[in-house]
């Protein structure tokens, strides 16, 4: 049986959780686990005020209940698989350099910021900013993946320097802006000035969308490395087609504020 | 022993330590695939004048290429990893990035890689760029029909060169025929056959009387010298002896290959079967005609 944190009290603040990570509890008693620091607000509070613990850690570590309020959960781990089983708050797996979080149900803002490698799956919605650079920050993600079967807020994928951002549903505004690098998938509708000051990287969506007047139109093509990244998606789960795979798609280039080597590609219809 | 009628020598085949590499040609049709495919293993049927050998290993169907388009499979060998690598960034750079719409994948699993992508992705001039899709990197390099897609690097095992079975028949029809059921037969996962459709006429020995060349006809199974070399290991039934030669990317491949190959030349009009070896001087390897069939 994997460790299961199971909630009992529902914080009334924040209650910040980044010592919550799989590969921590390796080899460590239900007791010294319930009794981990975490900070309720600005003051100390022990895991087990919070939650119940079961079980044994094996490399899977579950938490159960709506952990809305409870944030940095998965912060800064490297290995192992963190299951959420209900919604999760903000900060998820902030600059996490490996293994797996899955968030069965939504997750709260900055899911993955900074991030290094490893991968995240959020079955449920996504808020703002997924896979950015925190505030001040120059570079955003830096490797791994972050997979949204929901919708995301505004800014996903901001200054990000390599790996794959990707939502089934629809994105907010300023999708991939800043970004240095990287891909960001978006299976679903565009909102407003997406690319705004990129430098490089691919901005893909199966929707048109309206681009800004810094981007130029370069051809209709079929984009072989499209074609990967769109089967590498739907291997991962996430709903997408034979025509959306094999499409043509309309290259746009920009931006033209910065390097003018970033693309974006929107379906040709 | 002998198989239908025809003898199997008490002979083995010498075979040789070489490096592999596995590489999946994709293309918008079959057609380009293959057009690629041929073009990348074309002049590569000895390291002895092509510094590398190669073929077509099989078709892949799109269900089961990374780009889902029509793919084909071919393998190379060369001597060492180092060379296997040089030739890999001439072949897919000449053969394939050349051919319209294709992209070019590894499809090798193991410890020790090479750089492919990662060289050919100059030719981009500084327009190209990579994707990085579990923990595999993909070039794309800008081209006129619009981007050849590459992995940056090739898996290269060591692997086994130089398997062989020699058909030594009555006629040349029959000992054609023998050949090409043989080729048929020995399509199997990991092995190639590098000479023109699987076959070779020239079959070759170390040295030469000639000090500037380093292979030349083996005399010992060429009938028109049956009464002119004492090396002769031809009986005056024999008018044609066709070799075909065997690369694997490892040995129970090869041993696979001319364990089928063995039965399938074992025609009407075949009179032996025999194997290429240098007296066990020279290759790693050694596989026995007769242990490959087994008791009978």
């Amino acid at each position: 049986m994997s460790l299961t944190l199971t909630l009992h009290t529902q914080p009334e603040v924040p209650l910040e959780a980044e010592a919550i990570i799989p590969e921590r509890f390796e080899g460590m008693s239900a007791a010294r686990i319930a009794a981990t620091r975490l900070l309720y607000g600005n003051r100390g509070a022990a895991l087990g005020d919070f939650f119940h613990v079961e079980g044994q850690a094996d490399g899977e570590l579950r938490v159960a209940g709506d952990c809305a309020r409870i944030k940095r959960l998965g912060s800064a781990m490297s290995r192992g698989r963190l299951v959420i089983e209900g919604n999760v708050g903000m900060h998820l797996g902030a600059a996490m350099s490996g293994g797996e979080i899955l968030v069965e149900g939504d997750a709260g803002d900055w899911v993955g910021v900074e991030m290094l490698g490893g991968r995240i799956v959020v079955k449920g919605n996504a808020g703002h900013l997924v896979g950015s650079a925190i505030r001040g920050g120059r570079v955003g993600v830096r490797g791994g993946e972050i997979i949204v079967h929901g919708s995301a807020g505004n800014e996903i994928g901001s200054s990000m320097r390599r790996g794959l951002i990707a939502v089934g549903g629809d994105a907010g505004d300023f999708t991939g802006v800043n970004m240095l690098a990287g891909t960001v998938v978006v299976l679903g509708r565009l909102g407003w000035r997406t690319g705004a000051g990129m430098k490089r990287g691919s901005i893909i969506s199966t929707n048109p969308a309206e681009m800004l007047p810094t981007f130029s139109f370069a051809c209709a093509y079929r984009p072989v490395a499209l074609r990967l990244v769109l089967t590498h998606l739907r291997g991962l789960g996430l709903p997408v087609s034979d025509e959306q795979i094999a499409g043509r798609y309309r290259r746009w280039s920009g931006d033209a504020v910065e390097m003018n080597r970033g693309e974006v590609l929107l379906p040709d219809r | 022993m002998q198989i239908n009628g025809v003898s199997i020598d008490d002979t083995y085949a010498e075979a040789f330590a070489m490096w592999g590499a596995r590489v999946l040609i994709t293309a918008e049709t079959a057609k380009w695939a293959l057009a690629a495919a041929r073009a990348i293993t074309g002049f590569a049927t000895s390291v002895i004048g092509c510094k590398c050998e190669a073929g077509i290993e099989r078709v892949v169907d799109v269900a089961h290429t990374p780009d889902g388009r029509p793919g084909i499979a071919v393998l190379l060998f060369a001597m060492d990893a180092e060379g296997l690598g040089k030739r890999l960034v001439e072949r897919v750079g000449q053969c394939v990035m050349t051919c319209p719409t294709t992209a070019c994948f590894n499809a090798l699993e193991a410890e020790k890689t090479v750089v492919v992508g990662g060289a050919l992705r100059y030719f981009g001039d500084g327009f190209q760029a990579a994707k990085l899709l579990d923990g595999r990197r993909f070039w794309r390099v800008p081209v006129m029909d619009g981007e050849f897609v590459v992995e940056e690097r090739f898996g290269v095992q060591a692997s086994v060169g130089g398997g062989n079975l020699l058909i030594l028949g009555e006629d040349t029809a029959p000992t054609l025929a023998a050949a090409e059921a043989a080729v048929d037969a020995m399509r199997v996962p990991g092995v190639i056959l590098p000479f023109p459709d699987g076959v070779v006429r020239s079959g070759s020995k170390v040295g030469s009387r000639y000090k500037s060349v380093m292979a030349s006809t083996n005399d010992a199974y060429c009938p028109t010298l049956r009464a002119v070399t004492k090396a002769t290991r031809l009986g005056a039934e024999v008018g044609c002896v066709l070799e075909i030669v065997i690369d694997g990317l490892d040995l129970a491949a090869v041993e696979e290959a001319m364990r089928r190959g063995l039965r399938a030349a074992a025609q009407p009009g075949i009179c032996r079967i025999s194997a290429g070896n240098y007296g066990g001087n020279l290759g790693q390897y050694k596989i026995d005609l007769r242990s490959l069939l087994g008791p009978t």
